[in-house]
């Protein structure tokens, strides 16, 4: 425990702006994946575990891409819209054959969809560590603020983030496709005893939550490096910041994905080698304290 | 005359005990007793696993934790030089089960999906906890220096053959008390509250206190398992209690089947014999488990076990029902 160095930089404008920024990079990035997965909760009442190797597809889509086109924002498009795809497919042909049955047969099939989706991406991309390097449009100097230099890669990647979640906010709460989505998630039956076609709208949900999972990759991919198996441990962050939210919950995912994403970078500096521990600590006191999660409405 | 069915699985225990000591005398394959070591070793930590999971429907995803805790404790005990394998045996025992009882104390009030979350997040709390400890639990290098082994009451466990026979009377003895508490008045009480938890509590069950019960029991045999991990390695690794551990308990059950007693460990033993195998084929052991795994969800839609056995019983079922049918007048079958 190292709590002087905290203080010391607390009282540092500089290390306070670089920390607060990479918390907040790290935080967004989780919200993009841990939104999915709350929406699809919300929706589906089904926990996708393998949302986390959507984020890795997403990250090996930009990659490929982008060294195709050497154009970035394609690279993301393209990642956005393959992962999609992809989440459209797995809901067709395998999460629909499981409804209804128990938990622990969705947990299996979305466990094999890992193992066999991380053997893939080893086959076709290899199993060495791999990056996309910096796109040339953000090879730029870092901006000086207040002491700090900021790469602009970060701002963009935050600006982008927080665009992204303003979209999503917007479709779910002021759409008609929105009403729907919330009508199917508040009661499924009744949702389809009225008229709207929720097996239509399952595959959709899905989709969009593989699109915000190859964003998130696609955004990750110039700042983090690609492996197999990586979307192992944003998909337990993503957990973690789903359940402190409240399952299911999008405003919650994104005030706990950045509340997580801050105590990573904050924590780094008091005890590195705690600092996941100091995440599930705060999940353990979360749910003991409001069992089902900070801004659940309380439904289940 | 009335046999005590606690007597009769004894004696079957036995019977089993003698067929599996006589391995080593056919053979002087070692690498047999190694993988019946693993038998146990997993085989009990998904049957205890299963108490929780199949009997008392409680979804627990931190089951490696107390895995892990049995294999430390048991290894840093016998590493003090201080105690008997069985004196640490019986300590490890102890302290597991207060564990999971402190674990279980805050865990049981929670519901469904997100008592599988918070039991996690404990887990991975103990697996930070174990990996920057480094000055006592030896961090992400696990507890090396291996675990001294004295000799008591003849047993030598440096021995491979001894170690075996140690490890499969031990797992015998612990499936004879798994299987009598199952078929306890105890066991059936778990299984009227994962059936029905409000009619339960309506007959006036102390619901939580049952779930609290079952999970000590339940973490308890789990570090029995890892006590013969511990000696198996000669030492402790932090991936005994990294969150796939417990993964691959809920897979064992899924795989041979939940609904059986011994379900969980048919599991074990597809498990391991499948990981072997594809190991000594293929470099990709998840492309095949992963495959192996969707044919089992797909298509069986539940364990081998439990399919083989509720395909027995579905005929026998089908099979009264057609010499029953004749006897039932026709007009009495409502539309």
């Amino acid at each position: 425990m190292d709590f002087s160095s905290l203080i010391g930089c607390v009282s540092s404008a500089s290390c306070m702006v670089t920390q607060s920024l990479s918390g907040l990079t790290i935080g967004m990035l989780l919200f993009l994946v841990a939104s999915g997965l709350s929406l699809i909760f919300g929706v589906l009442k089904i926990t996708n575990f393998a949302h986390g190797s959507f984020y890795m597809l997403g990250a090996y889509f930009a990659l490929t891409v982008y060294q195709v086109t050497n154009n970035y924002f394609l690279a993301v498009c393209g990642a956005a819209l393959g992962v999609g795809l992809f989440g459209v497919l797995f809901e067709r042909f395998l999460i629909r054959r499981i409804y209804g049955s128990n938990v622990l047969m969705q947990l299996l099939l979305s466990y094999a969809v890992i193992l066999i989706l991380d053997d893939i991406v080893m086959l076709v991309w290899g199993s060495e560590f791999q990056s996309m390097g910096m796109p040339d449009l953000f090879r730029v100097p870092p901006i000086r603020f207040a002491g700090a230099y900021i790469p602009v890669f970060y701002l963009f990647l935050i600006v982008a983030a927080f665009a992204i979640a303003g979209g999503l906010w917007f479709l779910i709460e002021k759409t008609r496709f929105g009403k729907v989505v919330r009508a199917a998630a508040h009661n499924g039956e009744m949702a389809a005893a009225l008229g709207i076609n929720t097996s239509l709208l399952y595959s959709f949900t899905l989709g969009l939550g593989g699109v915000l999972a190859g964003l998130a990759g696609g955004l990750a991919a110039p700042v983090r490096s690609l492996v197999p198996g990586m979307g192992m441990s944003i998909l337990i962050e993503s957990f973690i910041v789903t359940v402190i939210g409240g399952m299911g919950s999008i405003v919650g995912a994104f005030v706990s994905a950045i509340v997580i994403g801050l105590t990573r970078s904050f924590g780094g500096i008091v005890m590195p080698e705690f600092t996941d521990g100091l995440m599930f600590l705060v999940m353990v006191i979360v749910l003991i304290v409001k069992p089902t999660g900070l801004f659940s409405k309380g439904r289940d | 005359m009335q046999i005590n069915t606690f007597t009769r699985y004894s004696v079957v225990a036995l019977l089993v005990f003698v067929v599996l000591a006589a391995i080593p005398r056919i053979t002087d394959d070692i690498s047999i007793l190694d993988t019946g070591i693993m038998i146990c070793a997993n085989g009990l930590f998904a049957l205890s696993l299963n108490l929780l999971v199949g009997r008392t429907g409680l979804l627990s995803f931190g089951h490696g934790g107390f895995y892990a805790a049995g294999a430390y404790s048991f290894g840093l005990l016998m590493q003090t030089g201080m105690f008997s394998i069985p004196a640490a045996f019986a300590l490890t025992i102890v302290f597991v089960a207060a564990l999971s009882a402190l674990v279980a104390l805050v865990c049981v009030r929670l519901n469904e999906t997100y008592f599988t979350f918070i039991t996690l997040a404990f887990q991975m709390l103990f697996y930070n906890i174990i990996l920057s400890w480094t000055s006592l639990t030896g961090g992400d290098q696990g507890l090396l220096g291996g675990i001294p082994k004295p000799v008591f009451l003849g047993i030598d466990l440096v021995n491979p053959v001894h170690l075996y026979l140690f490890c499969c009377g031990i797992f015998l003895v612990c499936v004879v008390l798994l299987y009598q508490i199952t078929q306890s008045p105890f066991g059936y009480t778990l299984r009227m509250i994962r059936d029905n938890t409000e009619r339960a509590r309506f007959l006036g069950v102390a619901v939580n206190r049952y779930k609290v019960a079952s999970f000590t029991l339940a973490g308890a045999f789990a570090g029995i398992g890892g006590m013969f991990m511990a000696l198996f390695v000669s030492g402790a690794y932090p991936s005994f209690g990294y969150w796939t551990m417990s993964g691959d308990g809920i897979f064992m059950i899924m795989l041979g089947g939940m609904n059986t007693f011994l379900g969980p460990l048919v599991g074990a033993i597809i498990l391991i014999v499948l990981n072997d195998l594809t190991t000594i084929y293929t470099d990709h052991y998840g492309l095949v488990l992963g495959c192996v795994i969707l044919v089992f969800v797909l298509g069986l839609r539940r364990g081998l076990l439990d399919f083989i056995v509720e395909g027995i019983r579905d005929r026998r079922a089908s099979k009264m029902d057609q010499t029953i049918q004749p006897t039932v007048p026709k007009e009495e079958i409502p539309r």
